[in-house]
């Protein structure tokens, strides 16, 4: 027994010696959006630093916060969404890593400086931005397809071919901007006319999933609720889809590479926050994503698909993106409560 | 004096006590090591069981944090939301209906899962059972084929099959039986057919267990009793199936009550069941205590339905017994 257990001990203690940082000083670990990194980027990274990246990814911005915030994750940089930089760095768990003062901030377009979600840029570099809004069959759907009405009150050929993403903010915040009312709203009256249209616009939906391109694709639905990379890439395999810029209003995003508080590979995180702001580098991963990523000078190294795509190019025409910031948690509660009804 | 020769009564004594002072070594030995052959397993639900288990029931009386987690202070918060809802609209509380309507919806369909499982699997057994003993491997081990593949893959296969766009639909069209797509996917029927399709294995092999010991001899000593087939269907065969069929009822039961990909893929997520709700708790909506308070509020009612189903059923196997 006893020769047994010491072996199985240090079994272990070798074990967690060869999980450990062994070779910290040329080491990275990311933790990013699944399917959101270009590969190629990483190795271009690797070589011109010597240093190895280790990748892991998640799925949604909880996901990431909870485990995070449990600490000693090993993570050095991670891709918050907009407003979960803002709730990141008011929890403190991300370090100021100044990347304002980096010798390619410069190529940062100003537009993306100062945002509401890290005014100044101390904490976070853009990865990618893009907007949510919806997708529609024109050889289905001839009409406008501008506008919200067709998903909550669609016409005849597009009732139960909808596919909503199944996303509380998204999808109450699309029926906000549908009835003109403020975003991150706790007027009740708004709100119970808010909750009443979702419940009958309901009836009209088959799905509520995130799988938007194999749902558009599969020819489940002929319109989804979209990411416009998402709606570029469904596209690609149903040539009529279009993406709508709904004239009520639409949702847009950013996703920021940013620091751990503490991570163990600072100065490597330093390096990559630096590194993804080269115009080179930031279009591998736009070529990669199917998004556009806010550094100037990147387009030169992009596909010449995505410069000219509808998804990432805006009409003149269309409303600003609509960057929400994170809502109350007394309002985060009534949406719950909305959200549970509609899906009862 | 010599005192070899015979024994003193301090000396019986003395033996005597030696002796059961061996016999309680023996003993202790004994629960020694079953205390260490037992180890093993009471360290593992103890650590991956009770453990997570307690933190769930704390959590549940804890506030929700902000952003996700939980804050430090009690609060019965959890548990009053499941039945009591402040109104939305005006803040009175009353009784609601919301998270009751998702568990007995869930609770429903887990059941008809389950007889729908148990009439396909019966048969099935049977069939397997009555097969030359050299063949039952064979077919126990198509039933057991499908585990070979992982659930999502399968789940995701039937998707494809029964799809608008599908090998049904378009063979249906194809004969020209129908003209438009018969809307199969994104249905309670779905999720009740895929509900069936990954657990009937967990009904079958129960089923099997108990049929394979059954006594053919009663069969036919029922028949040469002008027994009808129906009779020996239910007095013979029923009663001796009787513990395969609550273990296979209650393996398939209690996983399809908690499933969580087969309503998401299948069921095309616009009605919540109980596990997307409590998924749901701990993501979008950023209430733990509240996903905690349902999870063993769905442990509960499992486990009382359980005591009560068995004790019914063990009534039932004796009163035939």
């Amino acid at each position: 027994m006893k020769p047994n257990k010491t072996n199985i001990a240090a079994i272990l203690a070798a074990a967690v010696a060869m999980a450990g940082p062994a070779w910290a000083e040329g080491e990275l670990n990311i933790y990013n959006w699944g399917n959101y990194t270009s590969p190629e980027m990483i190795e271009r990274f690797e070589a011109k630093y010597d240093i190895e990246v280790n990748l892991d990814g998640y799925d949604s911005n909880e996901t990431m916060l909870a485990k995070v915030r449990e600490g000693n994750t090993g993570y050095d940089i991670v891709v918050p969404s907009d407003s979960t930089v803002a709730i990141m760095i008011e929890q403190n768990l991300l370090e100021e890593v100044k990347p304002n003062e980096m010798e390619n901030f410069k190529n940062m377009d100003p537009k993306w400086v100062d945002v509401y979600w890290d005014p100044g840029r101390n904490y976070s570099v853009p990865w990618q931005w893009g907007t949510t809004a919806f997708t529609v069959d024109t050889a289905v759907y001839s009409g406008d397809i501008h506008t919200l009405a067709l998903m909550f009150d669609p016409p005849e050929e597009l009732k139960g071919r909808i596919n909503m993403l199944n996303d509380m903010p998204e999808v109450i915040n699309a029926g906000l901007r549908y009835k003109g009312f403020d975003r991150c709203n706790s007027n009740k009256e708004e709100l119970r006319e808010v909750t009443e249209l979702l419940i009958n616009a309901k009836q009209y939906w088959r799905t509520m999933d995130y799988a938007t391109i194999e749902k558009l694709t599969s020819g489940d639905v002929d319109l989804s609720q979209n990411w416009n990379g998402a709606a570029m890439r469904a596209r690609a395999q149903r040539p009529t889809l279009q993406y709508a810029y709904p004239k009520e209003g639409f949702t847009g995003w950013m996703d920021n590479a940013a620091v751990l508080k503490g991570a163990p590979n600072m100065e490597n995180a330093k390096l990559f926050m630096n590194f993804i702001m080269e115009p080179e580098n930031a279009a591998l991963i736009s070529n990669f994503a199917r998004y556009a990523n806010g550094i100037i000078g990147s387009e030169e190294f992009m596909d010449a698909d995505m410069i000219s795509a509808p998804e990432i190019v805006m009409p003149a025409d269309a409303p600003t993106p609509d960057f929400v910031r994170p809502c109350a948690q007394e309002v985060t509660d009534l949406y719950n409560r909305i959200w549970t009804k509609v899906k009862e | 004096m010599t005192q070899s020769s015979f024994i003193t009564p301090a000396q019986q004594a003395e033996s005597d006590a030696k002796l059961a002072a061996a016999k309680a070594q023996t003993d202790a030995d004994a629960r020694r090591r079953r205390l260490q052959l037992l180890s093993p397993s009471v360290l593992l639900i103890g650590i991956f069981g009770l453990f997570p288990l307690t933190i769930t029931l704390i959590y549940s009386f804890l506030s929700p944090g902000s952003y996700g987690g939980v804050t430090w202070e009690f609060s019965t918060n959890a548990y009053v939301q499941f039945l009591f809802e402040a109104d939305i609209f005006d803040d009175t509380l009353s009784f609601s209906t919301t998270y009751l309507s998702i568990f007995s919806r869930s609770i429903g369909l887990a059941l008809v899962a389950t007889v729908g499982a148990l009439i396909i699997g019966f048969p099935t057994a049977y069939f397997i059972a009555s097969k030359r003993p050299e063949q039952r491997n064979f077919w126990l081990f198509l039933i057991t084929l499908p585990f070979w593949t992982n659930l999502l893959i399968r789940t995701y296969a039937i998707l494809l099959i029964i799809r608008d766009e599908g090998i049904i639909n378009l063979g249906l069209m194809g004969v020209g039986i129908t003209d438009k797509p018969i809307g199969i996917l994104y249905t309670d029927f779905a999720v009740f057919m895929g509900l069936i399709y990954s657990y009937l294995p967990f009904m079958v092999l129960p089923l099997y267990a108990s049929l394979e010991k059954l006594d053919f001899r009663l069969v036919e000593a029922a028949y040469d009793l002008y027994a009808s087939r129906f009779q020996v269907l239910r007095h013979i065969i029923i009663p001796m199936a009787k513990p395969g069929i609550v273990a296979g009822c209650i393996l398939v039961f209690i996983p399809g009550l908690g499933a969580y990909i087969t309503p998401e893929l299948l069921g095309g997520g616009k009605d919540l069941m109980i596990g997307n709700l409590i998924a749901l708790q701990f993501g979008g909506s950023r209430n733990w205590p509240f996903g905690s308070a349902a999870a063993l509020i769905l442990m509960v009612v499992v486990m009382l339905s359980l005591i009560v189903y068995v004790r019914h059923a063990g009534k039932g196997g004796a009163s035939h017994g």
